[in-house]
């Protein structure tokens, strides 16, 4: 699960994924909507992974 | 800029700045606890900071008024270089989640309240605890300057001349961060988000729509870099991509190594509570992504500056009406208090800790060191005004720059104790101090810029000065280490000290 952290890394630190402009969403070019769609991603990653961790011992 | 004064967005800003002030007076009686009493009630709000304070209090202080300006500012000058901002504040979150709940613990069972605390119990070297501290003080200082800029900037927008309302605005900050301590910009950072929430949502709404949509907006941008050439566009020219990707994590790696956010992560509850904001602290990012297009949304309008920096201002004043103008102002000035409250009070905090209490004052009482900081904390926001009134606004743009390249330095210290023991205080004290020599040397040499070049096979790769120094810095304390051991086997090894 910890695994899946690790997908933003590699999806935005390799520019050559990203650095075009088709095909463009809403009149944004995709370099730029690539990244944003990264953020609720990412957060959706997070909250995967802490669904699954085991809790805190102690409050 | 001898624009008239515009009283409208004059009367809104003064009416919400009124409004904060009241609010940061007030404060201190706010979840009650006596704040002079102990630091952990001035320096930490008590440390009890739930899910929705955390969640306002460290978007409140990670994503500053600066950024509002400069980061449109940059996107504006050159494109999309300037958009590293964005994968930086993504791919923090994940690491925020998977180190930050460990150092809250070990930070929470040893009464720790700063970062060098923190090295200090691990690694019980006052060598280290210096270092850390140091660099965190230093590293805020200009950081606290830029705050006062980027207020600047709106007020001469409004067209208010001369530094006096920057300075009635700081000593107002001072008094009331001096009595009300962590809770000040805590209670402030919900009138500040929700604030900069409304701007920028009708902003990246209206703005397009007046202008012709995001495809327009685009394509404005796009010929104005088509004109203007060098190394500008919509799209990263080659050269621009490792500078882009080493910038973005080297940013996320220093975020949360800042005295700032540390203090609002040792400020929260519990674990849990850090591990639910980096779930929901990216919607802050989201934000700062249409913040970021500002820049574009500029080009669109036609709006041509002298200075960067006025890029936003002056969007907001031709495209809206004065009472919204006034309203953005407000939330972009009260945006530049939150931060600089909370900078100033971990700033206040490290001197109290690890320069007071270990080298002039070891058996200072719980009150005591409260009022030390108080004090230290008015100290430092005076620097910053002095910085600003005294010296060129580039000192501050450039020391803030070598600033994320110091504070990136001391992350071996504070995170790898906290998977391994294997690395020693003085190996990673050298690394530290290698990582700074070198990287303070070649962004020198670079005109203060924050890309190095090195050319392997004939090919030139540019990437940022402070991740090469954070490889040096982790190389250097791996190399001490072992040399380290091969000379005292079983010398003092690390000890976990609780202080």
């Amino acid at each position: 699960m910890w695994m899946l952290l690790l997908a933003p890394f590699i999806g935005l630190l390799w520019v050559p994924f990203y650095n075009f402009e088709e095909p463009a969403l809403f009149g944004f070019p995709f370099f730029y909507w690539y990244q944003l769609a990264w953020v609720p991603i990412t957060s959706v990653l997070i909250w995967l992974v802490y669904r699954k961790r085991i809790p805190d011992q102690t409050p | 800029m001898a624009a008239p004064i515009d009283w409208v967005a004059l009367a809104i800003f003064l009416f919400f700045f009124i409004l904060v002030t009241v609010m940061g007076f007030l404060a201190a009686r706010w979840k009650a606890a006596p704040v002079s009493e102990h630091l952990d009630e001035w320096g930490l709000g008590g440390r009890q900071f739930g899910t929705w304070i955390t969640w306002f209090l460290v978007g409140g202080d990670f994503y500053t008024a600066y950024t509002v300006i400069a980061v449109p500012a940059l996107v504006y000058a050159v494109g999309a270089y300037g958009f590293f901002a964005l994968p930086y504040t993504i791919i923090v979150y994940p690491f925020v989640f998977a180190v930050m709940p460990m150092l809250w613990k070990v930070a929470h069972a040893n009464g720790h309240v700063t970062a060098a605390d923190v090295v200090h119990g691990t690694y019980n070297s006052r060598g280290l605890e210096l270092a850390v501290a140091m660099t965190g003080m230093i590293a805020t200082m200009p950081y606290i300057a830029l705050q006062l800029i980027g207020m600047g900037v709106v007020i001469k927008a409004m067209g208010i001349a001369g530094e006096l309302p920057i300075i009635a605005a700081f000593i107002i900050l001072a008094l009331y961060t001096y009595s009300s301590g962590l809770r000040a910009p805590a209670l402030i950072a919900f009138v500040k988000d929700i604030m900069i929430y409304i701007v920028v949502l009708v902003a990246v709404v209206v703005v397009p729509a007046k202008l012709g949509g995001y495809g327009a907006v685009f394509a404005a941008a796009n010929d104005a870099f088509t004109a203007k050439g060098g190394a500008t566009g919509l799209l990263l020219q080659p050269s621009q991509m490792l500078a882009y990707a080493t910038l973005a994590l080297g940013s996320a790696l220093a975020a949360f190594m800042y005295p700032h956010t540390l203090t609002g992560i040792f400020a929260s509850k519990s674990a849990d509570t850090i591990r639910k904001n980096a779930i929901l602290l990216p919607a802050y990012t989201l934000l700062l992504g249409l913040i970021a297009l500002l820049g574009y949304m500029a080009h669109a309008a036609n709006i041509k500056v002298t200075s960067n920096n006025d890029v936003v201002p002056v969007l907001f004043q031709v495209l809206f009406p004065s009472w919204f103008a006034g309203f953005a102002f407000a939330a972009i000035a009260i945006g530049a208090l939150v931060p600089a409250a909370v900078m100033s009070i971990g700033a206040a905090n490290l001197f109290t800790r690890n320069v007071w209490k270990s080298y002039i004052d070891p058996g200072i009482s719980h009150a005591g060191e409260a009022a030390v900081a108080k004090i230290a904390s008015l100290v430092v926001k005076l620097g910053a005004l002095a910085f600003i009134l005294f010296l060129p606004t580039q000192y501050a743009l450039d020391l803030q720059l070598l600033g994320g390249l110091w504070i990136l330095q001391t992350f071996p210290a504070l995170v790898f104790g906290l998977f391994t023991r294997w690395f020693r205080a003085e190996g990673l004290l050298l690394g530290w101090a290698a990582g700074i020599l070198w990287g303070s040397w070649t962004a020198w040499g670079n005109g203060l810029k924050p890309l190095a070049s090195i050319n392997l096979g004939g090919v030139n790769y540019v990437f940022y000065v402070g991740l090469g120094a954070l490889i040096l810095n982790i190389a250097v304390a791996a190399v001490a280490t072992v040399i380290a051991a091969r000379i005292s086997p079983d010398g003092r090894r690390s000890v976990t000290a609780s202080s």
